[in-house]
């Protein structure tokens, strides 16, 4: 287990953000940060040392997504992997580009760049498989939707969306952004019939700034590099290698994979627990999308009368880290583009908060937010009423 | 105290901060986002932002930002629009103030658990020993924004501070510069903020025309109903304006916009002493916590920087002691005693232009 955060933090509940660094995967990443750091396109011994930790990382990764190591692209993040899949492909074979109504900023926006239809979701925040199927056709070169979603949680259908692409649009490539899905679900299952799949390894337990886009042989050929220079990564993705980064990705992947039974069983009864409790304490409360839908570490609650940017403040004040919305540039929070998608009023969606659960998460953190949100809540709402 | 400060990116909010929290305050800053998207430059830029965001880690205190962007659009960027519409000349800073800063902010502020609201502006408030908050012109006369404040109530100022009131700009200036904080030496911010081009007549018929359609009009002459020349917009024109009226320029025979008809799309002007008058139409009469009664003597400013008109209140309005020039309606008249802000008024149209 981490260490906990400093700063007196009672309770990091804000894994969809970001993850700790386990300590495994620190501990592999320093010797690059120190001796360890010749360039691994060396020829020389140091050189073929990184070298071979950068294959060794090349290898959990291919493992941990299903496909093989040399099909693993790494790059700066779950940013760049989605830009490269989206852009690259569009780049290279054209086309259209279909992507659901609740993919990350990293996907929309460079879709919405080059034209691309949005497929709408339900009220429970799953891609609309009918919808879907009336924007697919022949011209569609690259569809796009991600695994889980990165605000509410919720799993897409991908199998199901996979096989309506191969029946609806023979020539498009299907895209899975599974950033937010590979701490919990078997992402080389789900996604085995995509032909890119992007991970982000500070949600795994990672170091920031470390990403891979698997890129199938069903792919390859499809894809143009966003950056061009020198051969690394076959030259879809140039610039010498963040070795350290992508050694600690790459043993927080081995890692998740290996744990992620357990981690799963472990964390959704904490989730459950924390819930449970806090639809129990809290009046007007309820989750934004259905349970049995969303990764075990996803905690969405909706409160009504109350804003939700005033609750994360004072539960910040006591020590619960959660999240508000989405981050805009200016750090000001507006009202989750997911949230509307499903049908939510900006108002209904103010009103919310984001919990998330990670593979750090610890029993205690879980009792001190039960104790301390329920009154929080009754707090605003009591200042709210005109007295 | 527990106290928001309202933190703009600016200098004045800025030390306010300083300044409150070298009083022994319990300080966090809030920066409002208001305008604009993510890479919006202007008001609310994320460079402003980030200003504010530096300022409050060099004094070691917390900085949230929080996004009030649909109540601003409602409740000053559509009601502007609506003003100029109607041929009237709104002041969205004095809406901002009201609806926003010591409102909307004001009312979260106490929410979250904080006694009061802080801004940077160059007014001051004093407690006297009855326990009320009374609002003062700050002691920079050069510099007091007193008069987009008069719009406030008693329980809004009672949770009100401006620390800066108490000093010069040059003070405010020198300090900043002692503690060094990165806005010493931003420069003033703009009117109108949400404007892009601020201050230019082409921003502002831009941002208009993109939002209704502006009517070209005639120009007649309000004694003789002589046409005597066009305007391209009358929603543009503001009562007391003498430029960009079309109409030539004598000397000694200057004209001036003396009412704005959107109706029927004319523009009446007249002579300098057809805009002089004896009486300040008001409507929507406030009080910052003093009486206002018919029959007391007070001081009308009718803008920001502009002078002092003595006068006595009346039902409707005030009685000048001497003839001013008219207020364009929709503006706000702010009503002194001395240096104290006693209230504020909107300004209403006048007898016999609807």
């Amino acid at each position: 287990m981490s260490a906990p955060l400093a700063g007196g933090v009672g309770a990091y509940l804000d894994n969809a953000a970001t993850t700790p660094l386990r300590p495994e995967a620190l501990e592999a990443m320093l010797p690059f940060l120190g001796p360890e750091f010749a360039n691994p396109s060396a020829a020389h011994g140091p050189g073929r040392r990184a070298r071979r930790a950068l294959d060794d990382a090349r290898d959990a990764l291919g493992a941990a997504l299903g496909c093989l190591a040399g099909e693993i692209v790494f790059t700066s993040g779950g940013t760049e992997a989605d830009n490269l899949a989206i852009s690259g492909v569009h780049e290279s074979v054209g086309g259209e580009i279909v992507v659901s109504a609740v993919e990350h900023p990293a996907v929309l926006r460079p879709a919405e760049a080059r034209g691309a239809r949005v497929a709408p979701v339900d009220a429970r925040g799953v891609v609309d498989l009918d919808a879907l199927a009336d924007l697919l056709g022949p011209g569609v070169r690259l569809v796009s939707v991600m695994a889980a979603n990165s605000e509410v949680g919720v799993v897409q259908p991908v199998r199901e969306v996979v096989a309506l692409v191969r029946e609806r649009a023979p020539a498009a490539l299907v895209h899975c952004d599974a950033v937010q899905a590979f701490a919990w679900l078997d992402v080389a299952g789900l996604c085995a019939g995509c032909d890119l799949v992007s991970v982000s390894a500070h949600k795994f337990g990672g170091p920031k700034g470390v990403g891979a886009l698997a890129v199938r042989a069903s792919a390859s050929g499809a894809l143009a590099p966003l950056i061009r220079g020198g051969h690394q990564e076959r030259g879809l993705r140039p610039g010498t290698e963040n070795v350290a980064g992508i050694v600690a990705a790459g043993v927080a992947a081995a890692l998740t994979v290996e744990q992620r039974e357990a981690t799963v069983a472990r964390v959704g009864a904490l989730r459950d627990r924390l819930v449970d409790g806090l639809l129990a304490a809290v009046p007007g409360s309820a989750e934004a999308a259905p349970r049995a839908l969303r990764v075990a570490g996803s905690a969405h609650l909706g409160f009504a009368d109350l804003d939700g940017e005033e609750l994360a403040f004072l539960l910040d004040g006591a020590g619960v880290c959660a999240s508000v919305g989405t981050a805009c540039a200016s750090g000001a929070r507006t009202p989750s583009h997911v949230l509307l998608a499903m049908g939510w009023s900006p108002a209904a969606a103010r009103g919310t908060v984001r919990f998330s659960l990670g593979w750090a998460t610890r029993p205690d953190e879980v009792d001190h937010t039960l104790a301390v949100a329920p009154p929080l809540v009754g707090r605003l709402r009591a200042a709210s009423t005109p007295a | 105290m527990r106290v928001l400060v309202a933190m703009s990116g600016g200098v004045d909010s800025s030390v306010a901060a300083a300044l409150l929290r070298a009083a022994g305050h319990e300080v966090v800053g809030a920066t409002m986002k208001l305008w604009g998207g993510a890479s919006d430059s202007g008001c609310c830029s994320v460079a402003d932002v980030a200003d504010a965001r530096r300022v409050a880690d060099r004094l070691e205190i917390a900085h949230h930002t929080f996004d009030f962007t649909e109540s601003f659009t409602e409740r000053v960027v559509d009601r502007y629009v609506a003003e100029h519409r109607a041929g009237r000349t709104p002041n969205p800073c004095v809406e901002c103030n009201r609806h926003l800063k010591f409102d909307k902010l004001l009312g979260r502020a106490l929410r979250l658990g904080f006694d009061a609201v802080a801004t940077g502006h160059h007014a001051r408030v004093v407690r006297a020993g009855d326990g009320r908050a009374r609002l003062y012109r700050g002691r920079d006369a050069a510099k007091d924004q007193s008069y987009v404040l008069a719009v406030l109530g008693p329980e809004q100022l009672a949770r009100t501070l401006l620390p800066v009131g108490e000093h010069t700009k040059a003070e405010v200036r020198a300090l900043a510069k002692r503690l060094g904080l990165p806005t010493a030496d931003k420069p003033e911010s703009q009117e109108v903020c949400f404007i892009a081009r601020r201050g230019t007549d082409a921003g502002r018929a831009a941002f208009l025309g993109a939002r209704f359609a502006l009517h070209p009009g005639r120009v007649l002459d309000a004694a003789s109903g002589a046409a005597l020349g066009r305007v391209p917009a009358v929603e543009l024109v503001t009562v007391g304006q003498r430029r960009g009226l079309g109409v030539a320029a004598a000397p000694g025979a200057r004209r001036y916009a003396l009412a704005v008809d959107v109706e029927r799309k004319e523009v009446l002007v007249g002579d300098e002493a057809a805009l002089s008058t004896d009486f300040f139409a008001l409507e929507h009469l406030r009080s910052t916590g003093e009486p206002l009664r018919v029959g007391m003597a007070v001081l009308a400013q009718t803008s920001a920087h502009g002078r002092c008109h003595p006068g006595v209140l009346a039902e409707g309005g005030v009685v000048l002691d001497a003839p001013a020039r008219r207020v364009a309606p929709g503006q706000l008249v702010a009503l002194y005693r001395g240096d104290q802000v006693l209230g504020s008024a909107t300004a209403g149209a006048w007898p016999g232009h609807g």
